[in-house]
């Protein structure tokens, strides 16, 4: 299985998140846009300088901070 | 059945729940506040089959944790109001998503209708929901809608109606989280039991939940009536995360969601939704965003459309800003015939009219940037302008969205710190917010506009373009910082996260633009249109009482005896000397006016910064609107009453006054750019943040902060240029 950070993922690449590593406030909001272990994503778009990300999840997009995106592994390996 | 029965409209933020409300209720809508927080609650009224229904616009939001002030207001509603029925609209064509607020609603037990919205976008992409199949899963009624249309919702009122009618109160939906959590919440139940006051309210295993999930409200709530089993059962869920800490690195409310999550997975998964075709769907909105967001391109349209945004609030506003103004100087005129001559005429010219004049003439403004506002909202351009832009605003510790109001305040100079201000409620982070609108008022306003032209024509005629040009990108680095260094201090704390959702494109509804628009203007001429009219007549007050003593308007009467004596009586020579004496004799006036004694009085700690007290009654003219500082300043050189336009004899005047100088000029400059916005501005920045006490903090932090940048540029001035 590899294993890579959000942050690090190339524009259109795919993979399926395996953890979601921070509680609080950030934890609830990222999970309630359905970032949570199992979904599947796919990295849209940058930013012009590069922060933030935007990225499809189910049926929608969503935009996150790399420093937002540090918190959540995904798997990319198929 | 009621006479009126209560529905609430809840649901995810672009699910088009303020479409379905604006079908429902059209023109018929009421809004206002929740109590102490800046939270709009909508309500309306509708008629299905002789029924009366009241429906309540929840905020949009995603969950129905304690986190925002939006989650809070829609939960507490729901519990503590007991509407008759919570009508979930849900994005068809973001289903599973969308359900996450939904299985939330299940948990809580509520009387639950679904609205799924926009099945037509669903269809188009593909994917086919079984409504039925989903109710019957769900044990909830889900009614199929598109709301832009209106097409099924009469469907959904007869659901709603139905449900109602039934009158059972439906059972909390149990959902299993895992054996640790389950286990968990079966350990805390004579705990929950023994808080017989909270589980009147709310069902136990999700007070048990809410616990786990670490939900700050209902934490509160139990310790303060029941601390005994309070300690019992945080104390046990302390013992349940730390054990899923150690053996699964995760917190309980992760556990939580992922069960959420895979509740709904699994109803979805039975035959309700069907794809067919799956393909690499690259949608519009996809094609779209490759081109406006692009690296290059995206900062390039982006300026272009905010231009045309200005130019459309700014340009097309300005006829029936004329209008307007017109029209008040026309009740000006009649007044000014009909009564005798007094202080009652005067206080109604210079105090009402004026002041009311100064309100209604920002309404074409507001109504204008409402309206482009609204099309980049409603139409999702907002959202990709904040994420091209929140690097650079998250730096100095603002929100992407930050951008809308800086450039409406004057980002490009002329714009007006008043609609700005309430732009920024499209910001849903509270301190990006307050730290948002509290600095825009340090852009350069169309109203700062003659009195800097005035004095860089004065003193910098030779670098007129080049200094104009530079106060703007001052003022842009000022608000900047100063919003960082709020961020630091005052309003401290960890930046709200970007997780934020880039709806789809698509085109407004015309009736939404203008409902949006018209109830945004009747909200600020209710507000300020009140509170403005005592500050004009304040100030005019200040600057006309006392009168000048009986012997002073003695003299002045003989001297236009004696002028009107000695010279002929048709000549120009009489005029000019008779519009003289009128000059001095205003002059005079305002120097011995409360408003002039405060100037002189201020003098001893503005000269610091080099501003004597002519200017400091100008710039105390100015705190009720900015406009009038060249117009008191008009009055105090004696110069009479002067049109900001033409300017040319006060500009003379001030570069032949001994007292000014390119260093004086360049501390005024300084001083009146960021000083206390104008009341107007001020008025507004109270019903924004919620509170006075923002509003009196912006009054002084910006009159200090220019202050210190006045006598700073003053002292270091004098220094290299001594005189």
């Amino acid at each position: 299985m590899a294993t890579v950070n959000l942050r690090n993922m190339a524009i259109n690449q795919s993979g399926t998140i395996v953890a979601v590593k921070v509680g609080g406030e950030l934890g609830r909001r990222i999970r309630e846009m359905g970032l949570v272990p199992g979904t599947e994503i796919t990295i849209k778009q940058r930013a012009p300088l590069n922060d933030p990300v935007a990225l499809r999840v189910m049926d929608g997009t969503l935009t996150l901070r790399n420093n937002e995106a540090d918190y959540i592994e995904v798997d990319v390996s198929s | 059945m009621k006479p009126v029965l209560t529905i609430a409209l809840a649901g995810n933020p672009n699910a088009g729940k303020t479409t379905l409300y604006n079908h429902l209720t059209g023109a018929r809508q009421h809004v206002g506040n929740y109590p102490g927080v800046t939270v709009e609650h909508k309500e309306g009224y509708c008629l299905r089959r002789g029924q009366e229904i009241r429906v309540v616009d929840l905020p949009g939001t995603y969950s129905l944790t304690a986190y925002s002030a939006e989650e809070l207001v829609a939960r507490d509603f729901i519990i503590n109001e007991r509407p008759d029925m919570v009508v979930n609209v849900v994005d068809a064509s973001n289903l599973e998503r969308n359900l996450y607020l939904s299985c939330q609603f299940l948990e809580l037990g509520v009387p639950l209708v679904i609205a799924l919205n926009m099945i037509d976008v669903a269809e188009k992409r593909g994917v086919t929901i079984n409504a039925e199949e989903l109710g019957d899963r769900l044990g909830v009624p889900v009614i199929p809608i598109i709301a832009r249309s209106g097409k099924g919702v009469g469907k959904l009122l007869d659901a709603v109606l139905a449900a109602a009618t039934a009158d059972i109160r439906p059972q909390p939906v149990f959902l299993q989280y895992g054996s640790d959590i389950d286990q968990a919440l079966t350990d805390m139940t004579p705990d929950l039991t023994a808080c017989a006051s909270l589980t009147a309210i709310y069902p136990h295993r999700w007070l048990g939940v809410k616990l786990l999930e670490n939900d700050e409200q209902i934490v509160h709530k139990i310790m303060e009536t029941h601390p005994e089993a309070g300690k019992q059962l945080t104390a046990r869920c302390e013992t349940v995360s730390h054990h899923l800490q150690d053996t699964l690195g995760v917190y309980p409310e992760a556990v939580i969601a992922d069960h959420r999550y895979g509740y709904i997975k699994s109803i979805l998964l039975q035959g309700v939704v069907t794809r067919k075709f799956v393909a690499d769907r690259l949608y519009t909105s996809d094609k779209i965003d490759k081109v406006v967001t692009h690296r290059i391109l995206g900062p390039l349209i982006m300026a272009g459309i905010l231009y045309c945004l200005y130019t459309f609030t700014f340009s097309y506003s300005s006829l029936p800003v004329e209008w307007l103004s017109k029209f008040f100087a026309l009740i000006s005129k009649g007044v000014d015939t009909l009564l005798p001559d007094g202080p009652l005429k005067s206080m109604i010219i210079s105090g009402v009219v004026d002041g009311v004049g100064g309100v209604f003439g920002f309404v074409p403004i507001i109504m204008f940037m409402f309206f482009g506002i609204a099309v980049l909202e409603d139409s999702g351009y907002l959202a990709r302008v904040a994420f091209m832009m929140d690097r650079i605003f998250h730096f100095f510790g603002l929100h992407g969205s930050s951008v809308m109001p800086f450039i409406i305040s004057g980002g490009i100079a002329g714009g007006c710190a008043v609609p700005g201000v309430m732009a920024t409620r499209t910001l849903r982070s509270p301190k990006e917010r307050l730290a948002t609108l509290l600095t825009v008022p340090f852009m350069n306003c169309g109203a700062k506009l003659p009195i800097l032209t005035l004095l860089i024509g004065a003193f910098f005629s030779d670098h007129q373009a080049r200094y104009m040009f530079l106060s703007t990108l001052v003022a842009w680095l000022i608000a900047l910082c100063a919003a960082k260094l709020l961020r630091l201090t005052v309003l401290k704390g960890a930046s709200t996260p970007f997780v934020m959702e880039l709806p789809p494109y698509r085109f407004p509804t015309l009736k939404g633009l203008l409902i949006h628009t018209w109830e945004r203007t009747w909200q600020y001429m209710k507000k300020a249109g009140t509170v403005i009219l005592g500050i004009s007549i304040l100030v005019w007050a200040m600057m006309t009482y006392p009168g000048l003593p009986d012997a002073q308007v003695s003299r002045y009467a003989s001297l236009r005896q004696e002028a009107q004596r000695t010279m002929a009586a048709d000549g120009a020579e009489l005029r000019k000397a008779l519009e003289k004496i009128k000059a001095d004799e205003a002059r005079e006036k305002l120097h011995h006016s409360i408003g002039g004694q405060i100037g002189v009085a201020l003098e001893r700690v503005s000269r610091y910064a080099g501003i004597d007290w002519r200017t400091n009654i100008a710039l105390i003219g100015g705190l009720a609107a900015k406009e009038v500082i060249v117009s008191t300043l008009g009055t105090a050189y004696s110069l009479g009453g002067i049109d900001a336009k033409e300017n040319s004899s006060l500009q003379e005047r001030l570069n032949r006054d001994p007292h000014w100088n390119p260093v004086v000029a360049l501390a005024v400059l300084a001083f009146i750019m960021f000083y206390s916005p104008c009341s107007v501005t001020v008025i507004c920045i109270a019903r924004e943040s919620g509170s006075w006490k923002w509003a009196a903090f912006s009054i002084l932090f910006n009159t200090l902060f220019a202050f210190a940048l006045a006598v700073a540029i003053y002292q270091i001035g004098i220094l290299l240029y001594p005189r």
